[in-house]
């Protein structure tokens, strides 16, 4: 088991909105500007909280996709049509607004470049999101890391990160493997299907590389990609996992 | 100050005053069931499932999966609560009373550590899980509990957050001293309760 994290008090703190930048359709990130801001690690998320005129409160999690390194946190808010605080955070918050929020939050869905083991990495649809932040972790510490990403997401337009990713991994010792699994563009010569053991045989490091896996998505998503995992053999307790979905867990 | 703090534009959904009173601080109403866990999910086959009462006891118990399910058991219907913010209510379990699996034991222990395969862990008062307050839950909602919620048995505390209804569970070691589980180690609750949103270390 990993080292225990620092135990302090996570108080509320106000975020001021510098930048809301457009990825998909469905998925905007806020740029925000913490004056005291404590650090966090690649993986971490955030409680945000919401409070309306009449005092009213609703509070949500969101992963952190900024490096530890960047200057100003990244959160990318995946619209749910049903949802109470995404549409708000998507939509209708804009660069000069306050934003409360208190974290960084969890200590075991985390990877650092002091890390060397290779690492995959296995995100679905905004899932992606804290994997983004290992990425970028990688790439701001010039680590040479072996890494790979394996990205499931519904068509080209829903990647998200899409540039950043090419760019990525042109580097060196990343792989970063698209998936698309509703349509794909003319021409296309990646995968186009569900992530399932033998895309995973294909693409994940041998299970004697001892590789470390973060797997990010819906839960179905996660229960699909980590059990087809176990069964190529790969040790469960180098498997970590997070759920994302409508339904918040 | 956070107190006169307004969300621009923000008016959240209508308020809901009956679900409002069984609502914690901070939670909102579901009709689905999240999963939230931190590895795979473990499959135990039932021939090699076991739960054990193990630590500072004056007799370490342990049961089969048969002779486990030969014991008295409840059904309940209770609201549960996940630090991530979801909260159910009228969920329906079948399970043993913890009092019934401690029924007899001498124990000068305070607390208990739920251990679970996978290697998780969680960390509890003992007078939580007794008294009619704990169960060893292998029924959900009628039918054998799904292996992503936990089964084939998980604890059941739900008048704390849902992360101390350990899932997968094998086992409860009894202590004299209070320490951390899985998620305590990483800046969680020690206590957990939801309605004083007990969520992280110094709430």
């Amino acid at each position: 088991m990993a080292r225990a994290a620092i135990q302090r008090r996570l108080t509320w703190t106000q975020a001021e909105v510098v930048d809301v930048l457009t990825e998909t359709p469905r998925v905007r990130t806020l740029v925000l500007s913490i004056p005291d801001w404590s650090g966090h690690l690649a993986g971490q998320h955030v409680d945000v909280r919401l409070t309306a005129g009449d005092g009213y409160q609703a509070q949500r999690s969101y992963s952190i996709s900024s490096a530890p390194e960047d200057a100003q946190l990244k959160l990318s808010v995946e619209r749910l049509e049903d949802g109470e605080v995404s549409p708000y955070l998507a939509d209708e918050l804009r660069a000069g607004d306050q934003l409360e929020l208190r974290g960084p939050i969890g200590g075991y869905f985390v990877w650092e470049a002091s890390m060397t083991d290779p690492l995959l990495l296995v995100g679905g649809g905004s899932g992606v999101c804290p994997l983004m932040a290992m990425l970028r972790h990688r790439a701001a510490r010039s680590s040479t890391v072996p890494a790979k990403l394996l990205y499931s997401a519904r068509d080209l337009g829903d990647v998200i990160y899409r540039s950043e990713l090419e760019r990525l991994g042109a580097g060196e010792g990343l792989e970063v493997v698209l998936t698309l699994t509703r349509s794909q563009p003319p021409g296309w010569t990646g995968y186009g299907r569900r992530v399932d053991n033998e895309m995973l045989a294909e693409v994940a490091w041998p299970p004697e590389r001892r590789p470390l896996v973060y797997i990010c998505g819906p839960t179905p998503f996660v229960e699909a990609v980590a059990g087809s995992l176990v069964a190529l053999g790969h040790d469960p307790m180098r498997i970590r996992t997070e759920r994302f979905g409508p339904t918040g867990g | 100050m956070s107190a006169k703090f307004v969300s621009r534009g923000f008016r959240g959904r209508p308020r809901d005053a009956e679900a409002g009173g069984r609502l914690p601080p901070g939670q909102y109403l579901t009709q689905g069931f999240p999963v939230l866990s931190a590895g795979p999910t473990p499959h135990t086959p039932l021939s090699q499932w076991t739960f054990s009462i193990t630590g500072e006891v004056d007799q370490q118990r342990r049961w089969t999966w048969d002779e486990f399910q030969a014991l008295p058991a409840d059904t309940v219907t209770k609201d549960i609560h996940c630090v991530t913010k979801w909260s159910k209510f009228d969920t329906v379990w079948k399970g043993v009373p913890v009092d019934v699996l401690l029924d007899g034991l001498d124990t000068a222990a305070e607390y208990v550590l739920a251990f679970s395969d996978g290697g998780y862990t969680t960390n509890l008062p003992l007078e939580d899980v007794t008294n009619g307050r704990a169960w060893v839950a292998y029924e959900y909602d009628g039918r054998p509990l799904e292996p992503q919620h936990g089964g084939p048995a998980r604890l059941l505390v739900p008048h704390l957050y849902f992360w101390k209804s350990a899932k997968w569970v094998r086992g409860l070691q009894l202590m004299a001293d209070d320490t951390p589980g899985f998620w305590e180690t990483y800046g969680y609750h020690m206590y957990g309760d939801p309605w004083r949103e007990q969520r992280y270390s110094g709430d």
